[in-house]
């Protein structure tokens, strides 16, 4: 069965639309400042945060984004049948700002993620009630594989995949505790990478088993998922879980390595994640495909970073354009890995394939081709 | 593809057992921490990282151990096993202890050690580890224990891709109510020596 993605969208401190987004990281831009915001760490950090957030005085600010993203990507299709169409949520930590018992008062138990993902599906009247998906940072690329599992089940024709984390005091002492935070934006792949910068972002993305839903660019050719089975915290040396997962998304989509054009690779900018990702692509056959990190731009999203990166990388293999791999200029992993320095045309390509890695060991693939 | 329950082991605050036979019992009414460290004792595993798991882990990490108590984990091809979990209160009692460090200025400790369990996956991470287990780990967040829900997806995983066993089930963790129900699900043998997967498998449960 062929799924084809027909609508998306993004919010970032980049803008509100894909469009947008895009737009703003071919020109250079990015979503990451400095932020000094007592409420959400004691010191200035380098973050992306969204401002300007649409306030629905019932929701939160994360369901708000959610909201206001469904919105959008719901607005490019037609008339959906609803009967037909599940909502596939991603998140790690959903309102964890309700953890704060004030707030909380206001929202019930909507710091339970279902209860979270229940509360946007009731407001759009979805029928269904929505599948939940927290498998820490590749919680968006499974929200989306299980949105394929969903609909290949016969069970639905359409799947509205939405992810979402907010920059919080939460993960972002967390991660200071693990000393994974950079003192200045993140630079994936650069021998002076320091770490993480954390981002805020909410992503849609509709797909569906009717070409004739919207006007799809990219086919979703399929994916694949695994565990290193080795650190809860610490990336594998060996790549040999995200190599698992790689070749079974390869295998899914019954393509080869040559075949691959360009990778959107997990790029967190730590020491760690770079290093394993580089000897894994060595291993895959991969280190000769144009590869960039998205993360100079908008930072680490967590639950959102899966589903928005698949969407630039749609972006960048329709337009045939390469963003850069920005924060990158010294190569800092061990092996030669064609890391996107300068913008590039990516000419006659056809297959993309996208990468995430995190907590917990797990590893996904996802692979696009255009039409 | 008819597939098979080969073991099912539960956990909850009054006792532990494995294919609907009580292991121990909670007579005491003990907390956790103490019930845990005693199905710990009394499955006689040694495995000290144990100590260092938040709730949710120690108590999927348990279950686990029960569920796979007769399968050498050791030399199983770990890449052919995934597992699939519904939860519905994600890590929100190591997520309570993150909050606790960090909340009050004056008292300000995150630390590394609590933070890296404020993910409702990282129990699966813990139970990879322990079984070498690398194929597909996914945990669902649902208001209740959905099996209809996960009987469907295990029973697509095993069609779509060539796993050869998946544990699935349930594990919540909550200071004063926590149960863990874990499956484990094989290709059926046609033997008829176990029963078989259907969305009415949560009924094992006693």
């Amino acid at each position: 069965m062929n799924i084809y993605p027909v609508a998306d969208n993004i919010i970032s401190p980049m803008g509100f639309d894909t469009d947008q987004n895009f737009n703003t990281a071919m020109a250079g831009g990015t979503g990451i400042k400095a932020i000094e915001d007592n409420t959400i760490s004691p010191n200035a950090f380098y973050g992306a945060k969204i401002n300007n957030a649409p306030e629905l005085s019932q929701f939160t600010f994360l369901e708000n984004l959610f909201i206001k993203s469904i919105s959008d990507g719901l607005g490019q299709v037609g008339g959906l049948d609803m009967s037909r169409t599940i909502l596939v949520v991603s998140s790690t930590k959903g309102n964890i700002d309700l953890m704060d018992a004030k707030k909380a008062k206001l929202f019930g138990n909507r710091i339970e993620l279902h209860a979270m993902a229940q509360a946007i599906s009731d407001h759009f009247g979805f029928r269904h009630s929505p599948v939940v998906v927290s498998n820490a940072c590749i919680s968006g690329v499974s929200a989306m594989l299980t949105a394929q599992n969903l609909i290949q089940m016969g069970q639905y024709d359409h799947a509205i995949v939405t992810g979402g984390d907010i920059l919080s005091e939460f993960t972002v002492s967390g991660f200071q505790s693990l000393m994974a935070i950079s003192d200045e934006p993140c630079t994936p792949y650069d021998a002076n990478r320091k770490g993480i910068t954390l981002g805020e972002a909410v992503g849609t993305i509709l797909i569906s088993n009717n070409k004739n839903t919207g006007q799809p660019t990219v086919e979703m050719m399929g994916g694949g998922q695994s565990n290193d089975a080795n650190h809860i915290s610490g990336p594998s040396r060996t790549g040999e879980g995200l190599k698992l997962a790689v070749e079974k998304s390869f295998k899914q989509a019954g393509v080869n390595a040559s075949d691959i054009d360009y990778i959107n690779a997990h790029g967190t900018a730590t020491l760690y994640n770079d290093e394993m990702e580089a000897v894994a692509f060595d291993r895959l056959d991969l280190l000769k495909v144009p590869t960039n990190s998205l993360k100079g731009y908008f930072g680490h999203t967590l639950g959102a970073a899966g589903i928005i990166e698949s969407i630039m990388t749609i972006k960048q293999l329709v337009a045939g354009q390469l963003l850069v791999s920005k924060g990158f200029d010294e190569l800092g992993v061990t092996k030669p890995l064609n890391v996107v320095k300068k913008q590039q045309a990516l000419v006659n390509a056809r297959l993309a394939l996208k990468t995430v890695s995190g907590f917990g060991g797990c590893n996904a693939a996802i692979i696009f081709k255009k039409l | 593809m008819n597939l098979e329950i080969i073991s099912y082991s539960s956990i909850t605050s009054h006792s532990a057992s494995s294919n609907g036979e009580t292991i121990t019992e909670n007579l005491t009414d003990a907390p956790f921490a103490e019930f845990s460290k005693s199905i710990y004792k009394k499955l006689e595993v040694p495995y000290p990282k144990f100590f260092k798991m938040d709730e949710l882990s120690k108590l999927a990490f348990l279950a686990g151990e029960i569920v796979l108590k007769e399968i050498d984990t050791a030399n199983w091809n770990g890449e052919k096993v995934a597992i699939i979990l519904g939860n519905k209160n994600s890590s929100l009692s190591s997520d309570q202890k993150h909050y606790e460090s960090f909340k009050d200025r004056d008292n300000y400790f995150p630390s590394p050690a609590i933070f890296v369990y404020t993910l409702p996956n990282i129990m699966m991470g813990e139970l990879c580890i322990r079984h070498k287990i690398k194929g597909e780990n996914s945990v669902f967040i649902q208001e209740k224990f959905d099996a209809q829900f996960l009987y469907d997806y295990v029973q697509h995983l095993f069609e779509a891709e060539a796993y050869e066993y998946c544990i699935t089930g349930w594990a919540d963790y909550l200071p004063n109510n926590y149960e863990a129900h874990l499956f484990l699900i094989r290709k059926s043998s046609g033997e008829d020596k176990h029963p078989s997967f259907s969305e009415n498998f949560k009924q094992l449960i006693r």
